[in-house]
């Protein structure tokens, strides 16, 4: 049986999403800055995607800028409001320790320019607090970058809080949900969300696409120089079809977003009871506070890397915080700072659901998943010293 | 692919997995902290290596350079086992990607291990026998290609 869960990762495009951008590879293929029909025609397919996402995240068609994904809007956000903060005196900024690389390397650069930026504590759970938030804003922070819900461990902020205490204090707050959108409610009045970033590919639109959400009155920089598209504020030509195809998912997963939650979370629920069930094994993450598809967990005594090497051979896409998988020696950022030590945080497998999985393949992954830890238990050195009381479980 | 055929093939069936609980030499190399820790266990019989078995907490590449370094001195004189190096054990699994080859170093490093631990117990200088045991591997070295060499000619 083939199982994607992997989800978290990237989505399988929907078939309207994919059949809403083919006319633009096709016969629409007018730059929308062109004055002629076909260049016009492209230009209010642009005009019309802008106002459906507008509508999805319950602001002005205006407040969106599109980009080539989360990444760059993320950028785009913080390198705003640093410049906004540096012109008025205000070089400090706070975030979270579990952020996106995207936000943590540009509050690095950022860093290395003289800014001061503060990392806040996520608890076990994964949970920052708002009061925690208002503790640490000081009279010259410009900014309070806070995700949404975290992409490894699923655990969801409190952003309505968070904005409530920002927009209290006057700081800029911007929120990184490229894994919330399309899966969890989002209306940046009521939230007080003033920048906003999200990605296609995470709710069944395309790759290489994505838009930041700044409320009117917030000056952006640019971080790409050239012609006026976006208002001037994001040059080069834009991807049309990329962009319709974008707003048609978003609008396709808002419409279904508590079915679609209900359907997904009632899977993730089943395999994070099952998959507990194996001893020695902890769940990553806030249990109820937790996106609908996401399930995480660590494993005593083995390694990520091989385990999702095995359950690929099984049929089954997954991934891991374990540092073999990527080429850094450190594993996964998130895991420590939930407080997972290393050793720990190595064994880390992450399922992300979507609603196209179905209950079989959650049968199949607890028959497959507890076996493949087992076996590779039974070559751990580890696993060994703990099975015969050398070394202390830290999972208990 | 990230992996070889090879590296694949001794991911997902390893030979020699598993505890000789009477030993000659046991080793360890790696750390949990970075995620891989192999240990190997030795059987000796006459200076020759008669079984190995290894434990490998660890990626797939290290699970694989295990199970490639116990085939690669299994049977063979320890004085051979002592010149086994991690270059060695990547190429016999037709290579490992850059950021994977420490892997192999740590298979060389375990096994030296279990050697240096098995010459402990026997009283013998493993410094001497590994030096003996270099300067052997050179000296077969240079005989192999004279011999090559007259045959050619």
């Amino acid at each position: 049986m083939d199982v994607y869960a992997d989800n978290a990762a990237t989505t399988k495009m929907s078939r309207t999403a994919v059949n809403a951008m083919l006319p633009y590879l096709d016969e629409c293929y007018g730059n929308p800055s062109s004055l002629y029909s076909l260049g016009q025609q492209a230009a209010e397919a642009l005009q019309k995607a802008r106002e459906t996402v507008a509508r999805c995240l319950v602001c002005e068609p205006r407040e969106i800028t599109f980009t080539s994904g989360g990444s760059e809007a993320d950028n785009q956000a913080i390198t705003s409001a640093a410049t906004l903060g540096a012109k008025r005196g205000k070089k400090h900024i706070i975030s979270t320790t579990f952020e996106h690389h995207a936000v943590l390397n540009t509050l690095k650069r950022l860093q290395a320019q003289g800014f001061d930026v503060t990392l806040l504590d996520v608890h076990e759970n994964g949970i920052v607090s708002a009061d925690e938030v208002a503790a640490a804003i000081r009279p010259d922070t410009c900014l309070v970058t806070i995700m949404y819900a975290n992409n490894e461990i699923g655990s969801i902020q409190p952003i309505a809080e968070i904005g409530s205490v920002c927009r209290q204090k006057g700081v800029l707050f911007h929120t990184d949900a490229v894994q919330a959108a399309g899966h969890l409610p989002i209306d940046v009045k009521q939230q007080n969300i003033d920048m906003l970033s999200l990605s296609a590919h995470k709710f069944h639109g395309p790759k290489g696409v994505g838009l930041l959400y700044a409320r009117k009155g917030i000056p952006l920089t640019n971080l790409i120089e050239g012609g006026a598209q976006e208002r001037g504020k994001r040059a080069g030509t834009e991807n049309v079809a990329g962009i319709v195809s974008m707003a048609v998912a978003l609008q396709e997963a808002t419409a279904h977003l508590d079915e679609n939650a209900q359907i997904v979370g009632a899977l993730r629920d089943r395999l994070i009871e099952g998959l507990s069930r194996i001893p020695h094994s902890i769940l990553n993450g806030d249990r109820t506070h937790r996106l609908p598809g996401n399930v995480s967990l660590c494993f005593e005594g083995i390694e990520g890397e091989s385990l999702l090497l095995l359950l690929d051979q099984r049929g089954i896409c997954a991934s891991s915080g374990s540092a073999c998988t990527s080429a850094s020696l450190d594993p996964s950022h998130v895991l420590l700072a939930i407080g997972r030590p290393p050793e720990i945080a190595h064994g880390s497998l992450r399922l992300s659901l979507c609603e196209w999985n179905t209950p079989e393949q959650i049968d199949y992954m607890l028959e497959q998943i507890p076996q493949v830890v087992e076996y590779l238990r039974g070559m751990s050195p580890i696993w060994r010293d703990l099975q015969e009381g050398k070394k202390r479980y830290v999972i208990q | 692919m990230l992996y070889s055929e090879k590296v694949m093939d001794h991911f997902t069936h390893p030979r020699n997995v598993g505890v000789i609980e009477d030993a000659d030499g046991v080793g360890e190399a790696g750390n949990p902290v970075c995620g891989d820790i192999m240990k190997i266990y030795l059987k000796v019989q006459n200076g020759i290596i008669e079984d190995v078995k290894f434990n490998t907490f660890g990626c797939g590449s290290a699970i694989a350079s295990s199970s490639m370094a116990t085939e690669l001195i299994k049977g063979k004189p320890i004085a051979e086992a002592m010149t086994l190096t991690n270059k060695a054990v990547a190429e016999a699994l037709d290579g490992l990607p850059a950021h994977k080859m420490h892997c192999s170093v740590l298979a060389e490093e375990a096994i030296r291990d279990a050697l240096k631990d098995y010459c402990n117990k026997k009283g013998i200088s493993f410094d001497e026998a590994a030096s003996v045991a270099v300067q052997a591997a050179t000296v077969a070295d240079v005989e192999g290609k004279k011999e090559s060499k007259n045959n050619q000619a």
